[in-house]
């Protein structure tokens, strides 16, 4: 009898080309890679520099997402550099023979959003990009992490990594969770308990009757945010949901083949009695809605809650931090987040711009209206999540209650484009990260699920997303 | 690759934990497509103020500092994003070492492709050198990595782990890639079979 493994090490053990035993170091196939125009103009040029190729560009593909305008396209992209950029990954992938999503291609659209749409992705896969996000892909039991650009160039070349296995970690969400509560509010509890470093050196697998109950949709909103708790990849077992979700997508397997790929995949998720270095178990009647407070995914608390006091800190640093964070966002200890004030609200990114979550914000929108002094924005996560949404109808409800609806790309997520926070500005927002400056130099961002960025905007400040449900 | 042997150098302490990528390198800088020249934005917002005026109270703006070649910090140093903008800018700047009790992995490894000696040390280790680099501003830190030695000028040193082959890496300023193609048939039979067995991908 062979040892009973987890989801990852099946995966891991199927993609060894090449091991040091020595060391325990490494040679892994990457299935499928991902690229966008921030971190792939430095590889592509080095590969030129050497005189490499790329090794299975049939295995790769590109869109531009970063940078890109969310407003009228038709006039370009205005800042000179982030043209540039976009120009450059048009022709790296005409020179080196990859496909590539532009710009008007309804397609395009956020590279961890796209991947998924397509059926790129699939179970047992290997995956990488060069953005933390990639962790998204875990949603389908495809083993899927961030790389650097040094990174991207290897993979390019050689459709290798070099890497040592991680250790394994899962957590358990048991039960089924209450009304209001939805997968970015699962992934904030569980970064709030184990911490922004909590999951360094893992892979976590993510099961359990909430997570299993989760749409594709939710499901790749836990994984996104597994590296907000430190962890490169994140995992669920594929299942019927997953085959369901993938089944007639324009990249997954057709015919005999997909028989033969659900054969495999259902091979995958982790066997009875496989060893865990770490685990962990949540209730999920435990978990209510939250926001975070402060300028770290970790800062995680409940919409009822207050803020907290850093008179309670564990020690000396991380008080200093909780300081530094209050003094940034404009907090006082104890206030209730309740009464806290917003400017604008951000909706979309590669964690909350899929079709699911602008159903949700479309259920909290319908019949209300933007409060008077907030500007909000719903930013679909590709062209066509946004072509889905106006085929619901969606877009009138968002125009009626006064939302801006917009260009699919990353947007106010990182706010590399036009799309930014004013300092001292205060964001409700369904992104992943609240670090300072992170949505504009000065921008003060509470992350929450698009259902509760809704209610946020429509009551003008930070609000429970449950009284508006009956 | 620049190959990293030893370093005796100042080390400038930044004494705040979870460091994330986009302090060390915000957004507005990724618009390029080299990865030389930011150096100067480096730390930016922490370091300049809102006209571009340098902030005197930021470590690298201190004169004892602005020279400095290592950086000491808190705990998990290069959360966030994969940016390797964030060695890039560090390494331009003119810093080879960075010293603290833990990394985010991304982060961490990205070091090793640019040259950059992440050393890892327990907190109370990294406690005394940030004490270290704090008061004797003009003392230097030396850094054996043959060794796996963090010296400092008393003499006080500290031994620190490091995975062989990254270090062979390192010290011998090697290109991973040129590596890895050396394993092409490796590369190739691995694909042959695949093509066999799963067919779908």
């Amino acid at each position: 009898m062979s040892q009973p493994r987890t989801l990852f090490e099946k995966i891991w053990s199927d993609h060894i080309v090449h091991k040091d035993e020595a060391s325990g170091t490494c040679l892994l196939y990457i299935d499928r890679h991902l690229v966008h125009e921030v971190t792939s103009p430095q590889a592509f040029e080095g590969l030129r520099l050497a005189g490499r190729k790329v090794r299975k560009p049939e295995a790769t593909l590109a869109v531009a997402d970063h940078n890109v305008p969310t407003s009228d396209r038709s006039l370009g992209i205005k800042q000179e550099d982030s043209r540039i950029q976009v120009e450059t990954l048009g022709k790296n992938c005409e020179e080196f023979g990859i496909q590539y999503f532009g710009l008007n291609d309804k397609r395009q659209g956020i590279v961890h959003i796209i991947g998924p749409e397509q059926g790129m992705t699939q179970p047992g896969m290997t995956i990488v990009c060069g953005d933390s996000h990639t962790s998204t892909h875990g949603a389908f039991g495809a083993l899927a992490f961030g790389i650097g650009t040094s990174e991207v160039e290897h993979v390019l070349a050689t459709q290798t990594i070099i890497q040592k296995p991680a250790n394994n970690m899962r957590i358990t969400i048991k039960g089924k969770t209450g009304p209001g509560v939805t997968a970015k509010d699962i992934v904030l509890s569980i970064i709030g308990e184990i911490g922004t470093a909590g999951g360094t050196g893992y892979v976590i697998e993510y099961a359990g009757e909430a997570i299993q109950d989760l749409t594709m949709e939710g499901r790749m909103t836990v994984c996104n945010m597994t590296i907000e708790g430190g962890a490169r990849a994140g995992l669920i077992a594929p299942d019927q949901t997953t085959f369901d979700y993938l089944k007639g997508r324009p990249m997954a397997p057709k015919g005999e083949n997909w028989d033969k790929a659900v054969e495999y995949w259902s091979s995958l998720p982790s066997d009875d009695g496989a060893r865990y270095d770490k685990e962990i178990v949540i209730e999920a009647k435990d978990i209510v809605p939250n926001v975070t407070w402060g300028t770290s995914p970790e800062n995680v608390v409940p919409i009822t809650g207050n803020v907290p006091d850093p008179a309670n800190a564990k020690d000396a640093s991380q008080r200093a931090s909780m300081e530094r964070a209050l003094e940034y966002m404009g907090l006082t200890a104890g206030m209730r987040m309740q009464d806290v004030d917003i400017d604008k609200v951000f909706i979309g990114s590669c964690t909350n711009g899929r079709i699911e979550d602008m159903r949700a914000v479309a259920a909290i929108a319908k019949g209300n209206k933007v409060a008077e002094n907030v500007y909000a924005m719903i930013v679909p996560g590709s062209g066509l999540v946004k072509e889905q949404a106006e085929e619901e109808g969606l877009d009138k409800i968002f125009i009626e209650a006064g939302f801006d609806w917009r260009e699919p790309g990353c947007s106010m997520c990182l706010a590399m484009n036009a799309d930014r926070l004013e300092p001292g500005e205060r964001c409700a927002s369904t992104s992943n990260r609240n670090f300072e400056g992170r949505q504009g130099r000065g921008g003060r961002t509470h992350l929450m699920s698009p259902a509760m960025a809704a209610a946020a905007a429509i009551k003008g400040k930070l609000a429970d997303v449950r009284d508006f449900q009956d | 690759m620049q190959a990293f042997t030893t370093l005796s150098a100042i080390a400038a302490p930044l004494p705040m934990i979870n460091v994330d990528t986009d302090m060390i390198i915000p957004k507005q800088f990724l618009r390029t497509i080299k990865r030389t020249g930011l150096g100067v934005n480096l730390f930016d917002e922490m370091r300049y103020d809102e006209q571009g005026n340098e902030k005197p109270d930021f470590v690298l703006n201190k004169p004892e500092y602005r020279n400095a070649e290592i950086l000491v910090a808190g705990e998990n140093f290069g959360c966030g994003s994969s940016r390797e903008h964030a060695p890039w800018a560090i390494l331009d700047f003119g810093l080879r070492c960075v010293i603290a009790p833990s990394y985010a992995d991304i982060f961490y490894n990205n070091c090793f492709k640019n040259g950059i000696l992440p050393v890892q040390l327990p907190q109370e280790q990294v406690d005394r050198i940030m004490e270290y680099a704090q008061t004797t501003p003009e003392s230097k830190v030396h850094i054996d990595l043959e060794y796996q030695i963090v010296k400092l000028d008393n003499n006080e040193s500290f031994s620190f782990e490091i995975d062989p082959f990254r270090k062979h890496c390192l010290i011998n300023g090697l290109d991973d890639i040129g590596l890895t193609l050396e394993k092409d048939k490796s590369i190739q039979s691995f694909e042959d079979d695949r093509a066999q067995n799963q067919p779908w991908l």
